[in-house]
């Protein structure tokens, strides 16, 4: 493995079954009734994070926690740039307290890649911008690979994954772990909420994309649907919630078009009613709060591979 | 004061000394250091190199008044001056804006105080840039910096109602606007940081269309023809400008009446948008670097006169301005110093503008739309010595920490370039090099 986790292309399929291998140790830890391994007994964690995110910061407090390391929560939102300090000068002055990892997320694209740049400690992208989100694509896989039966499984399956994919760092990520896991990827949504440049870039990468959620629903073996940010609306990228609902959500007429038990999944919060339907969220099929236990178990193995060092990996 | 340089090649042609006396050329031809002129208080061999007219850069950032850490009027023209730039029109998005005549007579006295290159400001179209009402426009023309041109740089007069009355009340003075074209509703400003493309999808970076440079200057030049004005278009970018220009100019041409003129910067020749796959905010420049088609398009429009004249857009930031994720980081390489390199080595070397050519596209077009007077003449008898002596055959590794700019944000570090300035003379003094 690569110093950092910055982006799904610092990983290898190797690289990511010895992840998945150590998840599923980590996720039997989560069974017990003394939940700590000592693995990071003395290293110190920073959860540096300028854009709020309870979910995704909770779940890497508690795998750093779980390793024994020290998890050191700081909210840098509005802190430096609102003083002029640059992003440079705060995390060197953040991690010269004597840290031995940096979790960070950033409202902007490419930021974990920047400070990586600048620093000799191991550097987590817990999501920049619109960029990636390399933590929440490897939970996501890893639990359709147990779904869909353990390892190897997710090789010549399809998997769509459905909605705003312009603004979506889980796409972005999911796309790449996706294919290096040997699953094929049709991608949905409106023309509208299509990235610059798909076309080539789905060529290049061996993906496909769709405008018909209908057609592409039944020829899957599982579905992905991302979060609609609310102040999208706002952006002329689609008319009412209605009429996204009527084309892209998974609503319940929509969910007789699966096929039987094909895993539903959801990277949260979830606007229930507008891109997927309780119905859906609540499903037999639905994978939603394992997305979250695996979370824990994914962030786990990838602090023990990248700070426990040489002799223990 | 008199100074022989011998042997130079002019303008690419065969070797001759030219003679100067008390800043103004006063002789040209082989026999000036044969004959009577020996006691001459300065003698440059210039064997295997080209003279120049001094270049005249059409569009400078120098960020005086308010950001003096970044650049001050006197590091941007000991910059221009390295770069073989004699003239320099500054922008006027300083702070404060150059809005006034007070503002814009300001900035030149600074220029003459510097004496390293004449510094001509830049009026902004409108108050503070922004797009509402018209600044003090003949004012600034009547002061004694002479201001002809006019731009919210940074800023599209986007309104196409102010544009028109801009364009109309210049006509009084011969004045020109200078455009800025973004449309800001399909490019914001700030957010819209990477050219729109497969690598801006890829990337997650909020996309700058080229169609929103494109819808511009398409609508400008229709506002020229109607008002019988002359605009030009600050830093084009891509090849659909360039195939408005060349229908604009074609028409033009035809009227009689109207004019449109257009430039293009180094780095818009030479880099191409795959540069920020690192997110490296020294590549963060406005409008963005595109991909190699627009490039290509460019040189050939540089080439034949479509596009008529380089200029840098210098635009020197301080670190801490730079050292931001990629989308907050500031807009702006530096370009002073490497353009003429720049030049050479994607123009000159590959056989697309002889020396002639880049006379034109840098000093002779620059000037005159610009209505600059004691600039962009040719070399000859009685007329001001602005020159630059360039090394057309000398190869370096460019440095960010030798740079004169007070600024390091460098596009061009580490980049080898053929073809290099070896001194400049403002009016017969040498104001950098040998
Ligand atoms: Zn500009």
């Amino acid at each position: 493995m690569t110093r950092h986790l910055l982006s799904i292309d610092d990983v290898s399929a190797d690289d990511i079954a010895k992840l998945f291998a150590t998840a599923a140790e980590m996720h039997d830890v989560q069974k017990r009734e003394v939940k700590k391994l000592p693995a990071l007994r003395g290293r110190t964690v920073i959860n540096l994070f300028f854009e709020d995110s309870t979910r995704t910061r909770s779940s890497f407090e508690i795998a750093g926690k779980w390793l024994s390391a020290d998890v050191i929560n700081l909210s840098a939102k509005g802190s430096s740039a609102s003083k002029g300090e640059s992003l440079r000068d705060t995390v060197l002055t953040v991690t010269a307290m004597g840290v031995d990892g940096l979790v960070m997320r950033h409202s902007a694209s490419g930021a974990a890649h920047q400070v990586a740049g600048w620093l000799d400690i191991p550097v987590v992208n817990a999501g920049d911008g619109m960029h990636e989100h390399p933590t929440q694509a490897l939970l996501d896989c890893y639990t359709l690979q147990r779904q869909l039966g353990g390892p190897g499984s997710l090789e010549g399956k399809r998997i769509a994954i459905v909605g705003d994919l312009t603004h979506s760092r889980v796409f972005r990520s999911n796309v790449k772990a996706l294919g290096k896991l040997g699953a094929s990827v049709v991608a949905v949504a409106p023309p509208t909420l299509m990235p610059a440049g798909i076309a080539e870039w789905a060529k290049a990468d061996g993906f496909a994309t769709s405008y018909d959620l209908d057609a592409v629903l039944p020829e899957v073996d599982a579905v992905m649907m991302l979060r609609v940010q609310r102040e999208r609306m706002s952006g002329g990228y689609f008319p009412t919630s209605r009429e996204y609902t009527v084309g892209y959500g998974l609503t319940r007429p929509r969910l007789g078009l699966l096929r039987d038990g094909a895993p539903i999944l959801h990277p949260g919060p979830m606007n229930r009613g507008l891109e997927i339907s309780p119905e859906a969220a609540d499903a037999a099929s639905s994978r939603i709060l394992d997305q979250v236990s695996a979370g824990v178990a994914i962030r786990m193995s990838v602090l023990y591979h990248l700070l426990a060092g040489e002799e223990s990996a | 004061m008199s100074l022989l340089i011998k042997g130079a090649s002019v303008l690419g042609a065969e070797p001759t000394d030219v003679y100067v006396e008390n800043g103004v050329i006063s002789a040209v031809g082989r026999a000036v250091s044969a004959g009577e002129r020996v006691e001459t208080d300065t003698v440059v061999d210039a064997d295997g190199l080209v003279l120049l007219p001094g270049l005249v850069d059409l569009h400078t950032h120098l960020r005086q008044p308010g950001r003096e850490d970044a650049e001050t009027v006197s590091s941007g023209a000991a910059a221009a001056a390295a770069g073989g730039f004699t003239a320099v029109l500054a922008m006027a998005n300083t702070s404060p804006v150059t809005d006034t005549a007070e503002a814009a007579v300001s900035v030149w006295e600074l220029g003459r105080e510097a004496g390293l290159a004449d510094v001509f400001p830049v009026g902004a179209v409108t108050k503070a840039l922004a797009g509402e009402e018209l600044a003090e426009l003949s004012l600034m023309n009547r002061s004694r910096a002479g201001v002809r041109v006019f731009s919210d740089d940074g800023r599209c007069v986007s309104d196409p109602r102010v544009m028109r009355r801009a364009l109309e009340y210049v006509k009084a003075f011969g004045g020109v606007i200078s455009q800025h074209s973004q449309d800001p509703s399909l490019a914001p400003y700030g957010s819209a940081c990477c050219h729109e493309g497969e690598l801006s999808g890829r990337l997650g970076l909020p996309g700058w269309p080229g169609v929103a440079e494109e819808v511009i200057v398409a609508r400008d030049v229709m506002l020229a023809r109607h008002t019988g004005s002359r605009v030009h278009v600050a830093h084009a970018s891509t090849a659909g400008t360039v195939e408005v220009l060349r229908w604009a100019k074609a028409q033009a041409e035809k009227d009689g009446t109207w004019a449109v003129t257009a430039e293009v910067t180094p780095h818009h020749l030479l880099l191409t948008t795959d540069l920020l796959a690192g997110y490296d905010p020294t590549f963060k420049v406005n409008p963005p670097l595109r991909p190699a088609e627009d490039v290509e398009a460019l040189r050939a429009a540089l080439a034949d006169g479509t596009i008529d004249a380089v200029a840098t857009d210098h635009a020197p930031h301080a670190r801490q301005d730079k050292e931001h994720a990629f989308v907050d980081a500031a807009f702006g390489m530096l370009g002073l110093e490497e353009a003429l390199s720049v030049v050479s080595t994607v123009m000159v070397s590959s056989g697309l503008m002889d020396w002639a050519a880049v006379a034109r596209a840098m000093s002779f077009t620059p000037a005159r739309i610009a209505g600059l007077e004691g600039h962009g003449r040719p070399i000859e008898v009685g007329e001001p010595a602005n020159l630059t002596l360039v090394d057309p055959a000398a190869t370096y590794l460019v440095d960010r920490d030798r740079s004169l700019s007070l600024s390091r944000n460098n596009p061009w570090h580490d980049r080898k370039l053929t073809g290099r300035v070896v001194s400049t003379y403002l009016r017969g003094n040498r104001t950098f090099g040998g």
